[in-house]
């Protein structure tokens, strides 16, 4: 309960907050001392340049990798405090798209999409073959329920990751690297899904990636995490940073470099 | 309140589709069996319009809903007008219509009949025998290209195959050699103690181990230990496009992985052979001695009377034929294999398949060879 208070003290309408975390596998610390709050159904970008531990803070918050210190609440509950079956319940909340699709191999793409939907609702068998079909027809892989992961490109592959995680009607959808691999017009149709969730189903989205015109297409927060002094040293909105931020660093990667 | 669902008709040629409630997927739903009569029955109908102000929270289940009546519309070619529908879920059903259903993928999933299916199945094994003659050409090159001095490979890597191969190997291949001496030992011995010829446990297990089960364990255990590993390392390496990049950047991946893996499974087969007759010769007089009565000098000096050369010859060299089989057939499906985790397991599940089948043939032929050499 100390966790909600220190919660309402910052933000009210607070979906996830980080608090002091610390990341590190064994001695070697990635970053220290972030300090974020997401609101609810905001667009959040995770950015930095390569290695600077973007997915490994992604790892933190979808409860795959425990902090080295600090907390990651979701609605004021801390996760890593939480008992194993609120964590459950926490993690029921979540959609996430690995950065490389991460479709199991051995189910077809309906059969992907279905497992989740099998596995934590009571829904008919012939409900579930018609979310199954709605999800897929809204990443525009309507017609591929029978095929194989192998047996499609590798940008299908993304967009049927993200008809898996957005299956159960997720709170929070993260993404790791949405467009990396797309072609341009699919990043784009994949950014306005992404704007699509959160405007049609207050949908709140976390995004790591360094692809500069989807963070200022989408963003409306983001945080920069910097691989030299291994903390985030900006936070806000991805224009006004790019205008504004004080850090030459951000600057200039919001920029391209030409700066 | 429970999603629920009016029809109303403002004009004869216009449905408007009232909405109200709650539309969530775990609420129960109105299906739209209505819509699809009153579009059966009416065939003046030219427009679907919805009302959906009453509606107070959706998710999935409204949109469900929704595909079924925008499917029955275009079934029936009725005009659909969502400007009525929720702001978001008009937008979601907008994205949702927005790539047509890919029609005509070449997917079937029905079953072919049963003839069809020998038949496919027969086609694909028949064209799997160039393929195995192919990767087996190549690896004759390669093993060329070896004796000439110009295969490119690490010695480093063959050191550490040979490393996992051999001296790892080690205490499975006791464990199972030693076990199958106390068999043959005793299964031997109960029958010979009938004539009060124990004694010749010693020539029926030195025989055993050496000429025959010796090699036949070994290539059964690397079979499942090594074969299957290659498989699983190269699957692996396929997935991950490492073998296209070995050949992009002008190495032969069949000198790079295969023969370095070929070779020390060549090379250690023979050495563990003869380790499994020796550790099998000493459960036989473990079992002589403690069961039989029979003394340890007493075995060892039948043991030595009964042993010739050629058997340990034989045995080293059914061993060294297992171990190019094995490598072969690891080696082989690892590099057949497909670009998925599935393709992985399937890849190794067939290189011990295979291998044990090679190793069963070979040993058969072998055996009838050295009977008619007379060796």
């Amino acid at each position: 309960m100390e966790a909600t208070t220190v919660l309402h003290k910052t933000d009210p309408d607070a979906h996830i907050t980080v608090e002091d975390l610390t990341m590190a596998y064994g001695d070697f610390v990635i970053q220290r001392d972030l300090n974020f709050t997401i609101p609810r159904g905001n667009i959040f970008i995770i950015m930095g340049g390569s290695g600077c531990g973007k997915s490994t803070l992604l790892r933190h918050m979808i409860g795959l990798k425990a902090p080295a210190s600090g907390k990651v609440l979701f609605d004021g509950i801390s996760y890593w405090e939480s008992a194993p079956a609120e964590q459950q319940r926490i993690k029921r909340g979540f959609g996430i798209s690995f950065q490389s699709g991460a479709m199991w191999s051995s189910l077809t793409l309906a059969e992907n999409v279905a497992l989740p939907l099998g596995e934590y609702t009571d829904l008919a068998a012939a409900d579930i073959a018609e979310v199954v079909a709605l999800k897929l027809s809204l990443v525009g892989l309507s017609g591929f329920e029978e095929f194989y992961p192998s047996e499609i490109s590798g940008g299908m592959q993304k967009r049927a990751a993200l008809a898996r995680a957005i299956a159960l009607d997720p709170e929070i959808l993260f993404f790791d690297e949405p467009s990396a691999g797309l072609d341009p017009i699919s990043s784009r149709r994949l950014d306005d899904l992404i704007l699509e969730l959160r405007d049609s189903l207050g949908t709140t989205i976390v995004v790591v990636t360094h692809e500069l015109a989807s963070i200022f297409a989408i963003g409306d927060n983001a945080v920069f995490l910097d691989a030299e002094t291994r903390t985030m040293i900006a936070t806000g909105n991805p224009k006004t940073l790019r205008d504004e931020s004080p850090d030459p660093g951000v600057r200039r990667f919001l920029n391209r470099g030409e700066i | 309140m429970p999603g629920q669902l009016h029809l109303q008709f403002p004009s004869p040629d216009n449905l408007c589709i009232v909405l109200a409630g709650s539309w969530l997927l775990a609420d129960s739903r109105p299906a739209p069996d209505d819509i699809a009569l009153q579009l059966q029955s009416r065939s003046d109908l030219h427009r679907i319009c919805f009302d959906g102000s009453a509606v107070t929270q959706w998710d999935s289940g409204l949109l469900t809903f929704l595909a079924r009546v925008y499917q029955l519309a275009d079934e029936h070619k009725i005009d659909i007008d969502p400007g009525g529908l929720p702001d978001g879920a008009r937008r979601m059903m907008k994205l949702a219509t927005a790539v047509p259903p890919k029609e005509d993928t070449g997917k079937h999933s029905e079953h072919p009949p049963l003839l069809e299916r020998i038949g496919l199945r027969s086609l694909s094994m028949w064209r799997a025998a160039p393929e195995m003659l192919h990767f087996l050409g190549e690896v004759t090159l390669s093993f060329g290209r070896l004796f000439r001095g110009t295969a490119q490979f690490r010695r480093s890597d063959l050191m550490l195959v040979i490393e996992d191969v051999g001296p790892h190997a080690l205490p499975i291949v006791s464990l199972i050699s030693f076990l199958v001496g106390l068999i043959v030992a005793y299964m031997g011995a109960v029958q010979l103690a009938q004539f009060g010829a124990q004694i010749y446990i010693a020539n029926l297990v030195s025989l055993g181990m050496t000429r025959e089960m010796g090699a036949l364990m070994t290539g059964i255990i690397m079979a499942g230990r090594t074969g299957a590993a290659y498989a699983a390392q190269l699957g692996t390496m396929q997935v991950n496009e490492e073998i296209d990049a070995f050949r992009t950047m002008g190495f032969n991946p069949i000198d790079f992985l295969v023969l370095p893996r070929m070779l020390a499974l060549v090379l250690m087969m023979p050495l563990l052979v003869l380790y499994a007759g020796i550790v099998g010769i000493t459960a036989g007089m473990f079992v002589a001695v403690t069961v039989f009565d029979i003394s340890t000098f007493e075995y060892y000096q039948q043991t030595v009377r009964s042993m010739e050369w050629a058997h340990i010859w034989v045995g080293v060299i059914k061993g060294t034929v297992y171990g190019v089989l094995i490598a072969f057939a690891g080696c082989l499906r690892g590099m057949q294999c497909g670009r998925s985790a599935q393709a992985v397991g399937e890849a190794t599940t067939s290189a011990v398949v295979t291998g044990i089948l090679f190793i069963v043939i070979a040993a058969s032929l072998l055996t009838i060879l050295f009977e008619e050499l007379g060796i």
